[in-house]
């Protein structure tokens, strides 16, 4: 399986569309009942976290909408509830389902900053390492091999601890800046190795060593033969590295160490939950709980389910 | 003389999402115990998946849709999984193509052959490493006591294959499926190697199934050879016979593309076009595109292997043709 | 085979400086390493006298040179947050993180090996299907989380166990220990569980998937020919050339362990380097992450060799190639 090396982009179009459905990744999706599943939630959650404000019920940061006689309201179908709180409220009298719908579009939208930045520094890299070579390769090399070394949890809080210590009173842009770069730099490795490996095969390929002596430029070889060959995999790498990403950054709100607190994500609300958990008020922590795992589990799903579908050596 | 092994009508299938494609169709031979048959043809000619059938380790979802398989009589192709594995081993040894991942890198050569042993012959730890050497030791392995407990990558290529050969041998069976035991090795050894299994076979009065594409390790080895083309028999019969008066025109043409010393040619014969794929087999017979002699008969009727001069050939050309041959 | 040793323990130097010199920018630019040596509440007199001592009016190479001579002997100056030395505050916690650790990464071990070779050898029955269900779920379950949901199932709704802190522990020398008390266990099972989970779901998943490529290789079709039955092809040739490399990235997941008890700890308020870690880095507590990260890199290390030293003694053609044949 390998994409065409489009030498018409225009005539490209329809007949891509036509042949994806045609093809074996399609037709894989179609009897796969897990890859539906997972791609039906997903794109729920996505639905859910993009048009959040338009579709909750509440708007959980307007102060002036908080009624604090209506807090710590446990689920609407326990014996308390309140339906017009569906999923009950938190200590302040906010509303828990129209808080996970912020707080997921605050998670996916960092973790989707991050793996995009991870993408192109990682392609970019290995694009420059895989066809350069010589000691700008074996340098680049090094690097991934020692960040490969730290888990990315440790490189994030790294890398977000060193930023608040040196903006003490960033605000929010310039926190969310330092957050989505400490997360981009754990995942750019494996967008690199892969890349670069690519790049070295075709770099060895005879079609490129004539280009370059007719003197097609480096930029333009790379761009149309190695690329499409790598789309792929990268594609598999990015989608996993998304569930990835949304974990970090949960994490990292977790601890306290993440987004600001004025933009509560999913682990930002879970970490408050967390106190009232030995009160009886588990609807605080759980809802979120539960959301963060609906979306790393069907992201995780779905890039497993596409790597296999995209293995050649499987069919 | 009764045949060690008999293959009937013997019919592979694989069952895929385009359908179901055929890969052997109908393959009919036997083997006489001492002798050697070669069974050559393109790459995808089915060569080795009946190799493969005979041993009962066809990948699935390949499977035998039709026909038997006959080991000294008892048919083999309908064992359960525990019989057909008594039988690997001690009945049929196989042999294949890369001694290199043939060998568990981890282990020995000795712990390999001795556990080999172990398993079909009853002998203990002893007597089965004593058994080990000798077998390194026939099959041509100098200082065999200190090599046997050296690991597989300390050997060179051939005396890997030697190695894979005696591991085959091990619990001396009567039927041995070599599937083109030289090819991944340096021309030199290739002789070394073949002349090793004619000669253990000859000695041990062994049935030799030897596949393999190149017609040169045939025409020095083995005493019959089958044709195969498109998952079926094209010419069956003595060696001698169909490499000078091949009866079928493939054969033929496999035969004349050989470049001979004491000719003198401008150009090397060739076949035009290319054997189908498994699922665009012509109809009829399926070498009617390419055969300079087709005629009407062909694109209709398939034909059997049928006696034609001195070997047996599947071509309407022969129909009510000459002796019966071996 | 000493040109390899020499060789690594070259390599392994090397990132220690580097991870010394990322650790010594720390000090250097995040911050005013004064402020970081002496604490908030130093006097100018004392913060010149330093800055004598420390030679920060010297060249770069020589405050760098200085910087690893101390990292060498742990001293790394006193911590911004809490009033005492940094390599105190460390070895303080020490023996709970890797209590913690060691335990989980023998869980992982224990169930992830048996659970990979069940899944990759009877792929077929429901059972292993669930298994690798459950362990997708491993993967994809964020630490924390884990830690909450037992938390909220056993300490909360059943009461079994507690959900913080260490219990009862006793000291043996320098090291306090969990593992002598029955309180101590209790404290010590969920935690240690919520440590596992990852890299268990993680080595069961890397076990199955190279069990699987190795029963399609040419060896085993070969065992299978020669008439080897199924114990001697799985659990003989099968599960030893499985092992091989799953034992590597393994000894490297586990390393990571360390780091990921910094999610477990916080969660379980236990009392180690990890929690120690998280508090700094909220209150950019520069020289106690400055220690933290050396000491992590040097275990990362030293597991990184001990790793390497075991594939060594494990595959025999890396040891012909040194000796040659």
């Amino acid at each position: 399986m390998s994409s065409p090396a489009s030498t018409d982009t225009a005539a490209v179009e329809p007949g891509a569309l036509a042949r994806f459905f045609a093809g074996d990744v399609w037709y894989s999706f179609r009897r796969s009942p897990v890859a539906i599943v997972s791609f039906v939630l997903v794109l729920l959650c996505v639905i859910a976290a993009v048009f959040a404000p338009w579709l909750a019920p509440h708007d959980p940061f307007d102060l002036a909408t908080l009624d604090l006689s209506d807090a710590r309201l446990p689920p609407s179908w326990l014996a308390e509830g309140n339906p017009q709180y569906l999923l009950g409220t938190d200590d302040q009298g906010r509303d828990i389902l129209s808080a996970l719908m912020y707080g997921a579009r605050i998670s996916l939208f960092v973790a989707l900053a991050a793996v995009l930045l991870s993408v192109v520094v990682g392609v970019a890299l290995g694009l420059l390492s895989g066809f350069v070579g010589g000691r700008i390769d074996g340098f680049i090399m090094r690097v991934c091999d020692v960040m490969l070394s730290f888990p990315a949890i440790l490189v994030a809080l790294l890398i977000d601890g060193a930023g608040r210590a040196v903006f003490p009173n960033a605000h929010e842009t310039l926190a969310f800046a330092v957050l989505i770069l400490a997360i981009a730099l754990t995942g750019w490795v494996k967008y690199a190795r892969t890349v670069r490996g690519s790049t070295m095969v075709e770099r060895q390929k005879e079609y490129v060593q004539a280009a370059r002596v007719i003197g097609v430029g480096s930029g333009r070889i790379m761009r149309r033969h190695v690329l499409p060959n790598v789309l792929g995999p990268v594609l598999v790498l990015a989608t996993i590295d998304v569930a990835q990403a949304v974990i970090i950054e949960a994490t990292l709100s977790f601890l306290g160490v993440g987004v600001p607190p004025t933009s509560p994500s999913l682990g930002t609300l879970i970490r408050i939950g967390n106190d009232f958990l030995f009160s009886g008020e588990w609807w605080i922590t759980v809802w979120p709980g539960i959301m963060l795992m609906v979306i790393a589990l069907s992201v995780n799903l779905l890039g497993d389910w596409l790597r296999d579908a995209l293995n050649p050596r499987l069919q | 003389m009764k045949p060690l092994l008999e293959v009937k009508k013997l019919r592979v299938e694989f069952p895929t999402r385009h359908g179901t494609l055929l890969a052997l169709d109908d393959i009919s031979f036997t083997i006489a115990p001492g002798e050697i048959l070669g069974v050559v043809g393109e790459s995808g000619a089915g060569k080795s998946l009946t190799g493969a059938a005979i041993i009962g380790l066809l990948e699935p979802p390949g499977r035998i849709a039709a026909g038997q398989v006959l080991l000294d009589g008892r048919r083999i192709d309908e064992l359960d999984a525990d019989a057909m594995r008594k039988i690997r081993g001690k009945q049929i040894g196989a042999v294949f193509q890369d001694p290199l991942t043939s060998l568990n890198p981890l282990y020995t050569v000795g712990r390999q052959l001795v556990e080999t042993i172990q398993t079909h012959l009853p002998l203990n730890a002893a007597q089965a490493r004593e058994r080990a050497i000798e077998l390194l030791r026939q099959t041509g392995i100098p200082a065999p006591e200190a090599r046997i407990d050296q690991y597989p990558h300390q050997f060179s290529g051939g005396m890997r294959q030697r190695v894979v050969i005696a591991l085959a041998l091990a619990a001396e069976p009567r039927l041995i499926v070599a599937d083109e035991p030289t090819t991944a090795l340096d021309v030199s050894i290739q002789a070394q190697i073949i002349a090793l299994l004619r000669h253990l076979a000859r000695e041990k009065g062994a049935a030799v199934m030897l596949v393999t594409h190149d017609m040169g390790v045939i025409a020095e080895t083995c005493d019959r050879v089958a044709v195969m083309y498109a998952g079926r028999i094209a010419e069956l019969g003595p060696v001698h016979e169909v490499i000078h008066a091949p009866a079928h025109p493939y054969s033929r043409g496999l035969m004349g593309s050989i470049p001979a010393m004491d000719e003198d040619r401008e150009r090397l014969l060739q076949i035009d076009g290319a054997m189908p794929r498994l699922n665009a087999i012509p109809r009829g017979c399926a070498f009617n595109p390419r055969c300079p002699q087709v005629f009407e008969r062909c694109r209709v009727e398939r034909p059997e292997l049928m006696p034609a001069g001195r070997t047996q050939a599947a071509c309407w050309l022969h129909a009510g043709a000459g002796e019966v041959p071996r | 085979m000493l040109a390899f040793i020499l060789r690594r323990l070259a390599q392994a130097v090397i990132v220690m400086l580097t991870v010394a010199f990322v650790a010594f920018m720390l000090f250097q630019f995040v911050g005013d390493p004064v402020t970081n040596m002496l604490g908030q509440d130093a006097t100018q007199e004392q913060r010149d006298a330093l800055r004598r001592d420390l030679g920060l009016d010297k060249p770069f190479l020589v405050q760098f040179g200085a910087f690893v001579a101390n990292a060498a002997r742990g001293e790394f100056g006193m911590s911004l947050r809490q009033s005492q030395k940094v390599s105190t505050l460390i070895l303080e916690r020490l023996p709970a993180t890797l209590e913690l650790s060691v335990i989980a990464a023998i869980l992982a071990l224990a169930v992830g090996i048996p659970g990979g070779v069940y899944a990759a050898l009877r792929r077929e029955r429901r059972s292993a299907k669930l298994l690798m269900g459950l362990s997708l779920l491993g993967v994809s379950l964020p630490t924390f989380l884990i830690g909450i949901f037992l938390i909220l199932f056993f300490a909360v709704l059943l009461n079994w166990l507690p959900s913080f802190g260490r219990g009862e522990t006793v000291a043996l020398g320098g090291w306090t220990t969990g593992l002598l008390t029955v309180d101590g266990w209790k404290h010590l099972i969920l935690p240690a569980i919520t440590l596992s989970v990852y890299q268990l779901a993680l080595i069961m998943r890397l076990v199955r998937a190279e069990m699987l490529e190795v029963l399609r290789t040419d060896f085993i079709k070969f065992a299978r020919a020669r008439g080897l039955g199924n114990r001697a092809i799985y659990y003989g040739h099968a599960l030893k050339n499985t092992l091989v490399p799953v034992m590597t990235i393994t000894g490297l997941q586990l390393g990571g362990l360390i780091a990921f008890a910094i999610i477990t700890e916080t969660v379980f308020q236990w009392p180690g380097m990890g929690f120690l870690f998280i508090q700094a880095v909220q209150f950019a507590d520069i020289p106690v992450m400055a220690a933290y990260l050396c000491l992590i890199s040097l275990i990362f290390v030293v597991i990184n060799l001990v790793v390497d030293l075991l594939y060594f003694a494990v595959d025999p053609r890396l040891r012909a190639e040194r000796s040659g044949h």
